[in-house]
């Protein structure tokens, strides 16, 4: 049945698309301007995401003042210990009820003050969503001015799941005002931390 | 041209078109069969019943160098929408030759100055959106990085005394709409009341508008509120003496 | 079989008759048309970026069964189970026969327009699986029984306090706790439960990139990423109109959509789904539903340009005084309008009648659909098919005789009241009296200008 559907929708589509239009060049659109690390937090501000552009000497103790009744933490990198790994969830629900995610992003986008996750980073892609709190480091040098320059990473070639997080989960959906969280991260936390 | 609506219920409209054309020292005639340009028909969708009467007016007009009418909507339909009538060497000299009034001021004859002009009011200006969606003769708010322009708000501006007062959503429609204003009245009459709320707002008693068509819309909500309100056209404050 | 059309203005009266919640609800959508004006004004290229928009999703539709196919060789080769449905009834089949097999009783599933298109959720829980929608305003929706009144703010329509009755009628809560917060939080005490628990997950896609078989979804609560990540098996719904070339072309998109829809630069999540999770399964239902016959419309195919970002319907006057559900269809507002003719012509025949023409929607279109230009087009088609009332066909044939006539045009015109039998901007639907419901009706002067003229200048000459 659905070979013929297939089969069907090309054959339709086929016969109707309309004579062939050209494909435009997509400039990048860069320009000049302040630094990136400031773009990047500025615009992070805008969906309520918080950045700390002088990364702390002691990341781990950083971690615990920040979130003093953190008890179950996932760290995906070096500079933190957490108390859980992605190994022990089996099932991908289970990240539910980690206060802490802690991983390292490969890019960040001063434009829109998003950075990028994938299955690399995280392992477990519900560790991104599903916690209370995601702090994310991000080295400088691994900035890039808007979206068009971060589509050419190569994560989003390659990776299964690849995830641009702006901000805390959000939603405007009742009276327009924009709350947290909706269904994923309560707090989102982008530490500019160059790579050791 | 003299729009149909204008003929029958503004005919101060025209007078004060012709008027001001004259004083420009332009000769100007007025082809005395002519009756509307068929946009109400068309506008509903009946193009059928549209093309005698588009016909109509491409026989009226064809022979002139320029034609003018105080109505951005009927010179939008004449020039970007007159499909019902035949293709036609005729008919495509009307339609590259017809001119919204605050058009013709600005681009033909590039007036400079009214002096005759005093208009010592303070005025909100209800610029159409065939005037400015489909004449272009003011930036719309949709496009926020075009630089600022407004042919007619130009020309008012060159009246001595007035003071144009700005409001929220000024380029938001009224609400009239053709038969829309019919066949949909409650939600045009929504409409039109929170753009005389806005307006209100701002303490102008006087709105001025190059289009008569959303004024007539206007003017009937304003009334039915018993707002103390005055709507005139550009043509007339331009013409002096509309106070 | 006769198919009563969709009377929206009639709709449109009770909506209108609550004051109070129609300011609020023209204030919250006009908001977002506001901020959607800042957010294009910082930057400087984007009528440069629209018209690029414009030109890649017309590259991309004209060469349509080519990217279609290229998006499915590489999607079964990241290891998705791709499908084609031709229309809703087989989409519905589809999902259902996936979801029997696996065993599912209850489907999480994040906001998708092509679902509600398809009466999806319906279908599903007939046949005895529960369906949860994710997302907040949907799921609003859901709980009211009630249809999207806007494709990004399905429960627009609605004030917090509408909001704290419902949950209070469903879940119990705090009715007089009206504050956004708190019913955001009680939605998510009820709802990520059941997201934890479910055994499939559903979304719909914004784009589908051809080079790369990824799926898109662009939402601020993450519940794309939950549906996608959370249950091991996971369908995603994908209209054939929404495959974009390559990454490149995916950048331009995703820079216009959320500015277009809430002046957002980016929405919070932006997520790329190109092959299944770990021990997980991923099914792809490429839909038509109408969309191929809709491509072969040299005039109405544009409208398959669509990105759903609803800017049009924000700005549409008539929307934001009539509501969403007013216009009785899946896609509302001018999108609306000029999209469910192609499902339905007769049912939606009324529909290119809501409008003024005003000429905004086009302009906000981050695509370039020239939206008003085809709502004036369908009324053509509309008139041609008869699909007007008999008082509007008279109106009109009369309208046709007198005006096409000089003489009697002016007999007409001439004789006082009769006037306003014949004028036809609004004196030839008279009869309904419809002008005089709210507004005064202009009075005919005394003498036209026809009549000035005649006495004034014609002697002179």
């Amino acid at each position: 049945m659905s070979k013929t559907a297939r089969d069907d929708i090309l054959a339709a589509v086929r016969e109707r698309q309309p004579a062939s239009r050209e494909l435009p060049q997509v400039p990048d659109f860069h320009r000049a301007g302040d630094d990136l690390v400031h773009r990047f937090s500025a615009a992070l501000a805008l969906l309520d995401g918080k950045s700390v552009s002088q990364p702390p000497a002691d990341l781990q103790q950083w971690l615990t003042e920040s979130f003093p009744d953190a008890t179950r933490i996932c760290s995906t990198v070096p500079e933190v210990r957490g108390t859980v790994t992605t190994g022990e969830f089996t099932d991908w629900a289970a990240p539910a009820d980690l206060d802490v995610t802690v991983v390292r992003t490969p890019l960040g986008v001063a434009e829109t003050g998003s950075i990028l996750v994938t299955e690399k980073e995280l392992d477990v892609n519900t560790i991104a969503v599903l916690p209370q709190h995601l702090v994310v480091l991000l080295d400088p040098a691994d900035l890039v001015e808007n979206i068009h320059d971060a589509y050419g990473h190569p994560s989003f070639q390659e990776a299964a799941y690849a995830v641009l997080l702006s901000g805390p989960s959000g939603s405007a959906d009742i009276g327009g005002r924009t709350v947290h969280p909706a269904q994923g991260v309560s707090t989102l936390t982008v530490i500019l931390s160059p790579r050791t | 041209m003299v729009p149909c609506y204008i003929d029958m219920f503004y005919p101060q409209v025209g007078v004060a078109t012709l008027e001001l054309l004259e004083k420009l020292g332009v000769e100007v005639d007025y082809p005395f069969d002519q009756t509307c340009c068929g946009q109400p028909m068309a506008n509903s969708g009946a193009f059928k019943q549209a093309k005698a009467t588009e016909e109509l007016f491409v026989r009226n007009f064809a022979g002139y160098e320029h034609i003018v009418a105080p109505s951005g909507s009927c010179v939008h339909h004449i020039r970007n929408k007159f499909t019902a009538a035949e293709d036609t060497p005729e008919r495509r000299h009307v339609s590259s030759h017809v001119w919204d009034l605050p058009e013709f001021l600005c681009d033909v004859l590039k007036v400079r100055e009214f002096p005759w002009a005093e208009f010592a009011n303070a005025v909100a200006l209800h610029v159409s959106c065939s005037a400015i969606r489909g004449l272009y003769e003011q930036s719309m708010s949709e496009r926020p990085n075009d630089p600022w322009f407004s042919k007619p708000r130009s020309l008012l501006e060159k009246v001595r005394g007035v003071s144009i007062v700005d409001y929220d959503r000024h380029d938001e429609c009224c609400g009239f709409g053709g038969t829309f204003a019919v066949t949909e009245e409650a939600v045009s009459a929504a409409i039109g009341n929170d753009k005389l709320e806005r307006i209100g707002a701002t303490g102008a008693r006087y709105i001025v508008s190059p289009d008569m068509s959303c004024l007539m819309h206007l003017q009937g909500c304003a009334h039915r509120n018993r707002e103390d309100l005055h709507f005139l056209h550009l043509a007339q404050v331009l013409n002096g003496g509309a106070a | 079989m006769s198919v009563k059309p969709i009377d929206q203005a009639r709709n449109a009266l009770a909506f209108l008759e609550d004051r109070p919640h129609e300011h609020a609800f023209d204030r919250l959508i006009w908001g977002l048309r506001e901020r959607r004006d800042a957010a294009a004004r910082e930057v400087p290229e984007w009528e440069e970026l629209r018209d690029l928009a414009s030109r890649i999703k017309e590259h991309t539709l004209s060469n349509l069964a080519h990217y279609l196919e290229l998006f499915e060789a590489r999607a079964r080769r990241n290891g998705v189970h791709v499908h084609w449905a031709r229309d809703a009834p087989e989409h519905n089949q589809i999902v259902h026969d996936i979801l029997t097999e696996h065993g599912v009783a209850q489907l999480v599933k994040s906001k998708s327009m092509l679902t509600e298109e398809c009466d999806t959720r319906p279908f599903l829980e007939r046949r005895g699986i529960q369906v949860i929608e994710t997302d907040l305003g949907e799921r609003i929706q859901q709980l009211d029984d009630q249809p999207p009144s806007h494709i990004v703010m399905p429960a627009a329509q609605k004030t917090p306090q509408d909001v704290a009755d419902l949950f209070h009628r469903v879940y119990g809560s705090d009715r007089d706790r009206a504050d956004p917060v708190y019913l955001a939080h009680v939605m998510r005490e009820h709802t990520r439960p059941l997201i934890l628990e479910a055994a499939a997950g559903m979304t719909g896609a914004n784009f589908a990139v051809a080079q790369t078989g990824a799926v898109v979804t662009v939402t601020n609560e993450g519940n794309a990423d939950l549906s996608g990540n959370v249950p091991r098996l996971r369908i995603c719904s994908v209209g054939i109109e929404k495959m974009v070339p390559g990454v490149e072309h995916l950048a331009v998109f995703i820079r216009l959509l959320t500015r277009s829809a809430t002046g957002e630069r980016i929405t919070q999540y932006t997520s790329h789904f190109a092959a299944p999770r770990v021990r997980g399964e991923m099914h792809i239902v490429l839909v038509d539903n109408g969309r191929s016959q809709r491509l072969g419309d040299e005039r109405f195919w544009y409208s398959l340009k669509c990105i759903r970002c609803g800017a049009c319907i924000n700005t549409c006057p008539v929307y934001r005084r009539s509501g969403g559900l007013s216009y009785g269809s899946t896609y509302m507002g001018p999108i609306g309008i000029i999209m469910m003719p192609t499902f339905d012509i007769r049912r939606y025949g009324e529909l290119p009648f809501s409008s003024t023409i005003n000429g905004s929607c086009s302009n906000v279109c981050p695509v370039q659909i020239n939206i008003h230009e085809q709502i004036y087009q369908w009324r053509e088609v509309m008139a041609a098919r008869g699909e007007m009332s008999e008082t509007k066909k008279v109106a009109m044939k009369v309208a046709d005789e007198v005006l096409s006539h000089p003489r009697t045009y002016r007999v007409a015109t001439e004789v006082g009241e009769a006037a306003l039998k014949v004028l036809p901007h609004f004196a030839i639907y008279n009869r309904l009296n419809a002008w005089g419901r709210h507004r005064d009706v202009p009075r005919p002067a005394a003498e036209t200008f026809h009549q000035w003229y005649a006495r004034n200048r014609m002697g002179a000459r």
